[in-house]
């Protein structure tokens, strides 16, 4: 039984490249990516070599071959010279077939040397779009961990702001505790006004002033009293001390009352 | 032989190590199977804690492939558990 690790590790090999976007880490992603572009370069690089190799491998077949060729020349040329031109003619026509062969290894050789050229050249082209890529990752990458800060820096300024809301909400608290106690003492002023509260404070009338104003109601009730008093003995509208100071026409009925009080 | 760990990065260890973390990682993943939550968050840790004493941790620029995963510090069960899926680690 394959433990936890291992299990992993062969699914994310399987899965990764089917859905890089969506991994659980993009940093993993980028790398895994950009191992698999080195993958695809280390072929075409093993590629560029095999072409290479076989070229070589034809070079020293055509050097083989033309070698073989410059000795059948000089081998039909030595049986000229010795009178044999059945041997010449024999020599020659070997040459004639290799010289073929020589072509044709040519013509092999011209275009290896073309797809070498060309493998090369997308070798190169290939390198410097992985190390583009590179770049990009570790770009990428750095801007990934960047973001995480961030999103960490944000989650710490939103512990603060929570903590200043509470003290917003503390502020508010005093706030409306003041305002509720404002309303409570105006609400108090108006019963104690009213006479609805007795008024603990000591702000109640002094004894003297509560006399003397149970001396002024009363004499107001009195002066009161004279007034219709003196309306229903003659129509006199003229209070009964007026009356009474300033003139001795009054009538004999109202001196008793005046001088009763 | 190189162990990531998921969300943390990589680390390479000698292959003399990987008796004791097998033995953890099993230990795992019978806990995994048979639903013991509690054992396999304590497993979890302890077996990522033997890749970081054990380990020495790659460069953030380091590109070598990770033979074994391990799942992040903070991962459930379930999470882990739905990662070996029939799905897969990643959907798709």
């Amino acid at each position: 039984m394959s433990g936890v690790m291992k299990r992993m590790g062969m699914i994310f090999r399987a899965k990764a490249n089917k859905a890089l976007d969506r991994a659980e880490d993009p940093r993993e992603t980028l790398d895994y990516s950009y191992q698999k572009q080195v993958e695809l370069l280390q072929k075409v690089r093993r590629g560029v070599a095999d072409v290479a190799t076989s070229r070589k491998r034809l070079e020293l077949q055509l050097t083989q071959l033309q070698g073989q060729s410059a000795k059948l020349e000089e081998q039909g040329r030595k049986a000229l010279a010795l009178g044999r031109e059945d041997l010449a003619r024999e020599a020659l026509t070997r040459r004639s077939a290799l010289q073929q062969q020589v072509s044709d290894l040519e013509t092999q050789h011209r275009t290896l040397q073309g797809e070498e050229e060309k493998l090369t050249l997308a070798s190169q082209r290939l390198q410097a779009k992985v190390d583009a890529f590179r770049t990009k990752k570790e770009t990428i990458k750095a801007t990934y961990t960047a973001a995480q800060a961030q999103t960490r820096i944000g989650e710490a300024f939103s512990g603060i702001s929570e903590e200043m809301g509470d003290v917003g909400m503390a502020i508010q608290r005093a706030e409306d505790k003041t305002a509720q106690l404002q309303a409570r003492a105006g609400a108090i002023d108006e019963l104690l006004a009213s006479g609805a509260l007795d008024d603990p404070t000591g702000m109640a009338k002094d004894d003297i002033t509560a006399e003397l104003d149970r001396l002024s109601s009363g004499s107001d009730v009195e002066l009161e009293l004279q007034r219709m008093k003196a309306e229903l003995s003659g129509g006199s509208a003229k209070p009964a001390i007026e009356g009474g100071a300033s003139s001795q026409s009054a009538q004999p009925q109202d001196r008793p009352d005046f001088h009763k009080r | 032989m190189i162990v990531r760990i998921m969300g943390e990065g990589q680390w390479k260890l000698a292959d003399s190590h990987f008796a004791e973390l097998n033995a953890l990682d099993d230990e795992l993943l019978e806990e995994m199977e048979s639903g013991d939550e509690a054992g396999f968050r304590r497993t979890l840790g302890a077996l990522l804690d033997a890749v970081r004493r054990m380990g020495s941790p790659l460069p953030d620029d380091a590109l070598e492939p990770s033979e074994l995963i391990l799942p992040a510090p903070d991962a459930s069960l379930a999470e882990v558990r739905e990662m070996l899926s029939d799905d897969g680690l990643i959907p798709g």
